[in-house]
C-alpha cells in the first residue's frame, strides 16, 4: 500500500518559486492499478517521481508498506528502492550494455550472486518475450522492445510497486496495446501495485482500476475508472474523457434538426437492455440514431447513443421522461 | 641529403623514444588522476547525486587556474616541485612532471564534458533501481562516456606531443626538441622537415587509432 500524505513539491529558481505538487494526499491499495492523468505541467511527473524520491518532496510523506521513505537517505533509501520498480517514457537503458547486462544491473544493485543474476535475467527476458535478444544492444531494438527491457529491469528484484512514468507515450498505438497487456499480466500474476501517469485517457481506460485527475499540482477528481468515465464531475475530466468517447456531431446536423437531439448514456447492465425499442413501442415518436457506441471499461459496458426524436412536443417530453427512468443519464443537446 | 638523414637517424631514434617516454608517463598520470577529477567535477555539479557546490567550485577553479597558465611558464614555475619529486630538473622524467600537471586538468575537463552528454534519464533510472554511487559511476557514467573519453585521450596525447617540444628547454629531449635544435638553431632544413614528417605521421596514427577505438566501443 502506498500512502501519500500532504505532499508538496516546490522548485526554487533564482527568481521565483514554482509549485509542482500542491498538498496531494492519496492512498493506493496493494495490487491496484492506479492512473494519474493530467496535461503536461499538471505536476503528475513530479508526483510519481516523489514516490521513489527521485525528487525529494518539500513537505509531506510517502509511506510504502509502512515505511516512510521521506525519512530515509543513502543506503537505507537504496534498499527500499529495490522494492520499487520504475519504467520511463524514453526507456532510459544503458546504451553501452547489452539487454542482458541492463537487466543484470538491477540485480547487481541488490548484491545478487553472478549465478543468481544469470538465472533471474533469463527468467525475466523469457517473461517479457525477449530471450533471443539478450546479447543485443538497446540501439538495435524497437521502442516496444526497449520498454520490455525496461520492464524486465524494473521487475528484477521482485518489487511490490511499479511506477510507470509515461511508459507508453513514445510508442505507437499497437505497441502501446501490447505493453499495456504485459503490464496487466504482471499486475495479475504478481499482484504488483502499479502507479502510472499519462496524458492519454485511453491508457487509463485500458488498464487502470482507479484514476486521479491532476491540474495545477492538485488532484481535482479521483475515483474508480468506470465511475469517472460514466459521471465525470470536473470540466477537465470531461475533456479527457471526450478524448476517448468522442461524440462530436457535424454542426449542420444540429442546425438542420427538426426534432430534439438527446444523448443517452447506458451503464453496466442497462447497456444491454432494449430501451430504445421499448420507447418506440410505447410512445408515438420517431427516433433517428445519429451516433452511438459501447465502450467496455474493465469489461463493464458503457453505452452512449445520440438520438434525434421527432414528434409533437408533449410526446417528446413523455418520451424523455421514460428514457430518464430507464437509463442512467440523459442530456438534451438540442431542443426542437 | 641522404647522408645527413643517415647521420641524424640515431638522434631521431633516441628523440622518438624520449617523446614516447614523456608522453606515455604523463598520459598515464593524466588518466589516473584526471579521470577521477573529471568524474568528481561532474557528479558534484548541480542536481547530481553528489551535488556539492563548494567542492565543485573549488575543483573548477583549480582546473581553470592550471589551464590558464601557458605551458612554457608552467614548466619553469614547477621546477622546484619537479626537483622535489624526481630529484632533478632536467631530462625526460623531469619534463614528465610538468607535462602531467598540464595534462590532468585538460583531460579532466574532457571527461567532464563527455559525462555531461549522457542522457540524464539513464542516470536517473540507475538511481531508481537502487544502485550505489560507485555502481552508477562504473557501470553507467564511465560505460556511457567511454567513446568520448577515448576521444579525449587521443586529444590529450596529441596535445602532449605538442607540449613536449617545449620540454626541450630543460633538456627533456624528444622529437619536437630535435626539430627546434636542428631546424631552428642550426638552419638544418633536412632534419627539420624529417622530424616534422615523423611528427605528422605520429599524430595521424594516434588519431586514427583513437577514432577506431572510440567507434568500436560506441554502441549508441
Amino acid at each position: 500500500m502506498i500512502e501519500i500524505r500532504s505532499l508538496r513539491k516546490e522548485y526554487i529558481t533564482k527568481k521565483s518559486r514554482v509549485v509542482g505538487v500542491d498538498d496531494v494526499s492519496l492512498t493506493i491499495q496493494k495490487g491496484e492499478i492506479f492512473g494519474i492523468v493530467g496535461y503536461s505541467g499538471a505536476g503528475k511527473s513530479s508526483l510519481i517521481r516523489s514516490i521513489n524520491l527521485l525528487e525529494r518532496p518539500t513537505k509531506g510523506q510517502v509511506i510504502i508498506d509502512g515505511v516512510d521513505l521521506t525519512k530515509l537517505s543513502g543506503k537505507a533509501l537504496r534498499k527500499q528502492r529495490l522494492k520499487i520498480g520504475m519504467i520511463f517514457q524514453h526507456f532510459s537503458l544503458i546504451s553501452s550494455k547489452t539487454v542482458f547486462d541492463n537487466v543484470a544491473f538491477a540485480l547487481k544493485a541488490a548484491h545478487q550472486s553472478p549465478e543468481a543474476i544469470r538465472k533471474r535475467v533469463l527468467e525475466l527476458l523469457e517473461m517479457v518475450g525477449l530471450s533471443d535478444k539478450k546479447d543485443v544492444y538497446p540501439a538495435q531494438l524497437s521502442g516496444g522492445q526497449k520498454q520490455r527491457v525496461g520492464i524486465a529491469r524494473a521487475l528484477a528484484n521482485n518489487p511490490t510497486v511499479l511506477l510507470c512514468d509515461e511508459a507508453t507515450s513514445a510508442l505507437d498505438p499497437t505497441t502501446t496495446k501490447a505493453i499495456l497487456q504485459l503490464l496487466k499480466k504482471i499486475n495479475k500474476e504478481f499482484g504488483i501495485t502499479i502507479v502510472l501517469i499519462t496524458h492519454e485517457m485511453e491508457v487509463v481506460k485500458e488498464l487502470c482500476h482507479r484514476v486521479a485527475v491532476m491540474q495545477d499540482g492538485r488532484i481535482i477528481e479521483e475515483g474508480d475508472v468506470y465511475g469517472v468515465f460514466a459521471q465525470p464531475k470536473q470540466a477537465l475530466t470531461k475533456q479527457f474523457i471526450e478524448s476517448v468517447l468522442d461524440f462530436e456531431l457535424p454542426s449542420h446536423l444540429i442546425r438542420e434538426s427538426k426534432g430534439s437531439i438527446i444523448k443517452i448514456q447506458f451503464e453496466g447492465q442497462l447497456a444491454s437492455e432494449a430501451v430504445l425499442s421499448d420507447l418506440l413501442q410505447e410512445h408515438p415518436v420517431k427516433a433517428n440514431i445519429l451516433h452511438g457506441k459501447i465502450e467496455y471499461i474493465q469489461n463493464i459496458p458503457l453505452g452512449i447513443l445520440i438520438v434525434e426524436l421527432t414528434g409533437n412536443t408533449n410526446d417528446i417530453q413523455a418520451a424523455l421522461d421514460y428514457i430518464n427512468k430507464r437509463t442512467s443519464y440523459v442530456e438534451v443537446i438540442h431542443h426542437a | 641529403m641522404l647522408e645527413s638523414i643517415t647521420a641524424i637517424l640515431p638522434d631521431l631514434n633516441k628523440a622518438f623514444l624520449e617523446t614516447v617516454y614523456m608522453v606515455g608517463i604523463s598520459l598515464a598520470i593524466a588518466l589516473i588522476l584526471g579521470l577521477p577529477l573529471g568524474v568528481l567535477l561532474f557528479i558534484t555539479a548541480k542536481n547530481l547525486f553528489f551535488e556539492n557546490t563548494f567542492i565543485n567550485s573549488l575543483l573548477g577553479f583549480i582546473v581553470n587556474l592550471v589551464r590558464s597558465i601557458p605551458y612554457i611558464i608552467l614548466l619553469v614555475a614547477l621546477l622546484p616541485f619537479t626537483k622535489l619529486i624526481t630529484g632533478t630538473t632536467i631530462g625526460p622524467i623531469a619534463a614528465s612532471v610538468s607535462l602531467s600537471v598540464a595534462a590532468i586538468p585538460f583531460f579532466a575537463r574532457i571527461v567532464e564534458t563527455s559525462l555531461r552528454e549522457i542522457d540524464k534519464g539513464i542516470i536517473e533510472a540507475a538511481i531508481a533501481v537502487g544502485a550505489s554511487p560507485w555502481m552508477i559511476i562504473k557501470d553507467v557514467l564511465l560505460a556511457e562516456a567511454k567513446p568520448g573519453i577515448i576521444q579525449g585521450l587521443t586529444l590529450t596525447t596529441i596535445s602532449l606531443i605538442g607540449f613536449s617540444a617545449m620540454a626541450g628547454t630543460i633538456g627533456g629531449g624528444g622529437i619536437g626538441d630535435l626539430a627546434i635544435r636542428f631546424g631552428y638553431y642550426r638552419y638544418d632544413n633536412t632534419v627539420m622537415i624529417l622530424t616534422i614528417i615523423v611528427l605528422i605521421c605520429l599524430v595521424q596514427i594516434i588519431q586514427i587509432i583513437g577514432d577506431k577505438l572510440s567507434y568500436l566501443v560506441d554502441k549508441r
